[in-house]
């Protein structure tokens, strides 16, 4: 094995559900790569096929999933793995932190008890010195008392402790790549920011890379190397985070910026996109965006766009109107006005309803981004 | 619109979620029904149980000898004359099929009727109401329960004068608890959900809010619950009367029918299969139509499947 | 809840939820008989087969309204009778044409023949019905999931007095094929042999088995079906859990997963119901004695209503009370054991 190899490579990913009214196009062609220690944000809506595509690489798709394409762990090929060769790789060399940890953890069995389990599948030790390790693991994360703690259930434990714990299950085997199927959803704001933390100070110590699933971009904003954006079971924009936050080149993006309230968007609206994901079952023609495109035309609809590169750093979008997106004065406002319509004077805006939070003059807001953007490249 | 630029996505979810039965009625029990034609094992049970009711009312009208009738040689073996032979004083079978039949259905339906209408009335209240009345409905059903019904129902029948609907009223009040269970449990649900939250904060009064909204969001568990307990209602019959505690003659039912006969079982066995089999396909039939609204009303369940 | 510093230790929780639930069993007891006492009271009348007796003077039909205190109001009657109910006289029987007999030895006496009866079939039923039931989950849609599933259904279809007889019927053609090999009949269709059983341990169990294998088979298998669809259904719930994937996930083998995870989880609802279910259960006994000619709480039932006995209808209805409370305490004590969420103390 060389140093050079990648630790996973997904190469046109395929995740398919027949149902009775017809198959779920749950993936399409999913392709990326991961080194070792890199940690991957893959953003999307629900329904995007984020989720989906991490259960695949942990084999714990429904039996009825059909999957094609090719998953590559350190050259072992995952897809049709089965039996004990599968179950060698889960939970030792890949783990996973679940989205609920209310509902992740067996409510019979103490969490040390569940923790020693994780690690005496994978380790041939007596059950004495798994217990210790799972009290180690706990001392970790840092869960308080981790000896007392660890013959707790989990009903005793608080949700953001309950996801320590959920990661202290991942790492107790020491695993190369940990992923994490939105771990700070099901938790309050506060708690979010301290598992956060957790799992990256679990990555500076153990060096493991982290796939990190979240529809949240402020997660992915503070934590990740690479992103990735997903809409329509398929990846439609990636690269460097600050390169796709800053210069997004799919309106996708833009649009999903947009929608995130944050301090920097004091006195505007929200810039929410139009309209509902599509079904899996019944994709849009051409581009799966395009029915809520701002910018669409009539090529858009002809053909899905190949992922094109668009930028340094592997910088990618599967848009064939990038460029006229690039050279967008403001493409933020592409959203606005597919929202606003024909309103766009702020007075006009505060008549049309007086609640409006539509305090500033817009000049003024816009001088205000101009100023702050020039400060922070 | 007033606000051009409010859209409505971020709220349609919601509220469609919550309103299911408000704004979309008529197309929810649509849906309900459209599933439940596409389930056919329900859909055959529910032609078989209507051929059946159909033969047994109008084959009683129609069929030469009535119960009433005891001219046949005492057990008489299937001829085209008694197609199913006679019992010992030598009544028609067929005829008392029918009339056993009619019978045991009629009395079935007073049961689940009754114990649909205590159960989902107690159910609810103490499901919305909660503290003390709650408590109360609940040790009722603890209290109801705490003797077999069989036994509770052989000795308040006894009070009264044997006839086949005391047999029903009497089981109709002791076959409620479980349904008042179910509905209980679902109110209790159905009350932390944000639109009876909401009709709460615009004022409504109690019995509104269960009328209005919490018994609508009801409507699938009732029916299906609803339906289960005619099959119940069916087996508790037979039992009832195959103790000799139940349905006495001059009226029938197939539970009777099957204690007068079933000594034969060796010897003709036809006494016995014939009611046994009535008995059966009504009680399997209704079972599969409660499975198939059960279903229809929860696809939940049915999406394992996909 | 609870501070963890602060918890007693889970021995002393369980205690003391036990003596809580216990606490409140004996009002609903109360209660109960009190209820019972009136419906017997209104359900008949305990002089009609006197009255209707050829020989019978007005002095004795006095002398029996005396003794069930029919002068003195519903209300004393009721005290009386309970006073002397927790004082271990359960009264005497008052059916015509036998030995006065003693309520309370008659009832226990019944009361033993039906309980292992209903133990019996329960055992038989949740064992089977859990090991049916998580097959049939483990392979869902797999042709055994479609027979037991459809088993299920026309069991539960069927009115318990049938299952009985139709296995009665073949149990005595099983022991005529058994003579016809010049062996000794082993199956018994008519009761418990009087007088006990006798012989050597080999004949015993012999008899034993003989006596027990065809009721206890008729009253579970009903029961059975319930269980095996109870089981399925919280077996496929557990299955499709989140707890379930995370072990799926740890790397552990399937079966661990399966037996370890989903089954410890899907076990808590059944054995509840299992425990909830013995009132069904006895009724379905009462049925299925009556075909067998065993002399039970079913024939003790049925006779106690036919001639309105009652004293011994009180009797009958208050240990059928007691057994049923005594099973809902299981069911939460075994909750309790089995699910360590449930809030003790």
């Amino acid at each position: 094995m060389t140093t050079s190899e990648k630790l996973l490579t997904v190469e046109g990913l395929g995740v398919d559900f027949p149902t009775e009214d017809g198959v779920v196009h749950a993936v399409r062609g999913v392709s990326f790569e991961l080194d070792r220690g890199e940690v991957l944000g893959i953003v999307g809506e629900s329904g995007s096929g984020k989720s989906v595509s991490s259960s695949a690489i942990m084999g714990l798709l429904p039996k009825t999933a059909k999957v094609s394409g090719s998953i590559a762990f350190k050259g072992t090929e995952i897809v049709g793995l089965k039996g004990r060769a599968l179950e060698k790789i889960r939970g030792n060399d890949i783990a996973m932190i679940f989205q609920d940890p209310m509902t992740s953890l067996n409510p019979v069995y103490t969490v040390g008890w569940q923790l020693a389990e994780a690690y005496r599948a994978h380790h041939a030790v007596p059950k004495k010195t798994a217990w210790e390790k799972a009290v180690a693991s706990l001392e970790q994360v840092g869960i308080p008392q981790p000896d007392r703690r660890a013959k707790q259930y989990p009903h005793e434990f608080s949700g953001g402790m309950r996801q320590r714990a959920m990661i202290a299950m991942a790492i107790i085997n020491d695993p190369e790549l940990i992923i994490a199927d939105e771990p700070t959803t099901a938790l309050d704001v506060t708690v979010q920011a301290q598992v956060l933390e957790t799992l990256l100070e679990i990555r500076n110590l153990t060096g493991a890379a982290i796939m990190m699933i979240t529809h949240d971009l402020g997660v992915v904003a503070g934590m990740v190397d690479r992103v990735q954006v997903m809409y329509g079971g398929t990846v439609v924009e990636s690269g460097q985070v600050n390169t796709v936050f800053e210069s997004p080149r799919m309106p996708y993006t833009v649009g999903l910026l947009g929608s995130i309230p944050h301090a920097g968007l004091i006195g505007q609206r929200l810039t929410p996109i139009k309209g509902a994901p599509p079904s899996l079952m019944n994709l849009p023609p051409g581009c799966a965006f395009s029915p809520r495109c701002p910018l669409v035309t009539d090529d858009c609809t002809t053909a899905e766009p190949e992922l094109l590169r668009v930028g340094v750093d592997g910088h990618s979008a599967r848009c064939i109107r990038w460029e006229h997106l690039a050279q967008h004065p403001e493409p933020k406002k592409l959203f606005a006005h597919s929202e606003i319509g024909t309103v766009e004077n702020p007075a006009e805006l505060a008549a049309a309803d007086p609640s409006l939070p539509v305090a500033e003059d817009l000049a003024a807001v816009e001088a205000r981004i101009a100023a702050e953007e020039e400060k922070t490249p | 619109m007033a606000n051009p630029q409010i859209t409505e996505t971020p709220a349609a979810g919601a509220a469609s979620s919550s309103y299911e039965f408000g704004t979309g009625a008529r197309k929810q029990w649509q849906t309900v029904l459209r599933r439940f034609m596409r389930h056919r094992l329900a859909m055959a049970s529910l032609v078989i149980l209507v051929l059946l009711t159909l033969g047994a009312v109008f084959g009683g009208a129609f069929w030469k000898y009535d119960i009433t009738y005891t001219g046949g040689s005492s057990f008489a073996s299937p001829s085209a004359e008694h197609p199913l032979g006679t019992s010992q004083i030598g009544k028609d079978m067929l005829a008392l099929i029918f009339q056993g039949t009619q019978y045991s259905l009629l009395i079935a339906l007073v049961v689940a009727f009754m114990a649909t209408i205590i159960g989902v009335t107690l159910g609810a209240v103490a499901g919305f109401l909660r503290g003390a009345v709650d408590t109360f409905v609940m040790r009722l059903v603890d209290l109801f329960l705490i003797v077999p019904q069989l036994a509770l129902v052989a000795i308040a029948v006894h009070a009264f004068p044997a006839s086949w609907y005391t047999v029903a009223i009497v089981l109709g009040l002791f076959s409620w608890m479980q349904v008042a269970r179910i509905n209980r449990g679902q109110t209790l649900s159905l009350a932390e959900r944000e639109f009876i939250e909401a009709a709460k904060a615009l004022g409504a009064s109690n019995s509104r809010i269960i009328f209005k909204h919490i018994l609508p969001n009801l409507t699938g568990i009732i029916t299906v619950n609803a339906t289960l307990a005619v099959a119940t209602a069916v087996l508790s019959e037979a039992a009832l009367s195959f103790i000799g505690l139940g349905v006495k003659p001059p009226d029938t039912s197939l539970g009777l029918i099957i204690i007068e006969n079933y000594s034969q079982f060796q010897d003709r066995p036809w006494l016995f299969y014939a009611p046994f089999v009535v008995i059966v396909l009504i009680s399997l039939t209704i079972n599969f139509i409660g499975d198939g609204l059960r279903d229809a009303f929860d696809p939940r369940q049915t999406k394992v499947r996909a | 809840m609870f501070a963890p510093e602060l918890a007693p230790t889970k021995e002393d929780n369980v205690v003391r939820y036990i003596l809580r639930r216990l606490l409140v069993s004996i009002p609903i007891l109360g209660i109960g008989s009190f209820l019972a006492y009136l419906m017997v009271a209104s359900a008949g009348d305990p002089l009609s087969g006197l009255r209707g007796r050829p020989g019978t003077t007005e002095a004795d039909i006095q002398n029996l309204a005396l003794e069930l205190g029919l002068d003195k109001p519903i209300l004393s009657r009721y005290w009386d009778w309970l006073t002397s109910f927790l004082s271990g006289d359960w009264g005497t029987s008052i059916a015509l044409g036998q030995a006065r007999a003693d309520v309370f030895d008659r009832v226990t006496t019944a009361f033993g023949t039906t309980f292992k009866l209903v133990l019996g079939a329960e055992v038989l039923a949740v064992t089977l019905g859990i090991a049916v039931g998580v097959l049939a989950a483990v392979r869902q849609y797999s042709i055994f999931d479609y027979l037991a599933t459809s088993t299920a259904f026309v069991m539960f279809s069927m009115p318990v007095f049938c299952v009985a007889i139709v296995v009665k019927t073949y149990g005595i053609q099983f022991n005529d094929v058994l003579t016809g090999l010049g062996m000794r009949r082993w199956l018994t269709t008519a009761g418990p042999p009087v007088g006990g059983f006798k012989g050597d341990v080999l004949e015993q169990f012999r008899l034993y088995t003989g006596t027990f294998l065809l009721p206890t088979i008729a009253l579970g298998a009903i029961s059975f079906a319930a269980y095996s669809r109870f089981q399925r259904a919280s077996m496929l719930e557990t299955l499709s859990s989140d707890y379930v994937r995370t072990a799926h996930a740890k790397g552990l083998r399937p079966a661990r997963v399966i037996f370890r995870h989903a089954f410890r989880n899907a076990l808590i609802p059944v054995t509840t119901l299992a425990a909830l279910n013995i009132g069904a259960v006895f009724s379905g006994a009462i049925i299925t004695e009556r075909v067998f000619g065993w002399n039970g709480m079913g024939n003790l039932l049925v006779s106690a209503v036919q001639q309105f006995d009652p004293p011994m209808l009180m009797g009958w209805l208050m240990i059928t009370a007691i057994l049923v409370v005594v099973f809902n305490l299981v069911a939460d004590i075994l909750y309790g054991i089995l699910d360590p969420r449930i809030r003790l103390g």
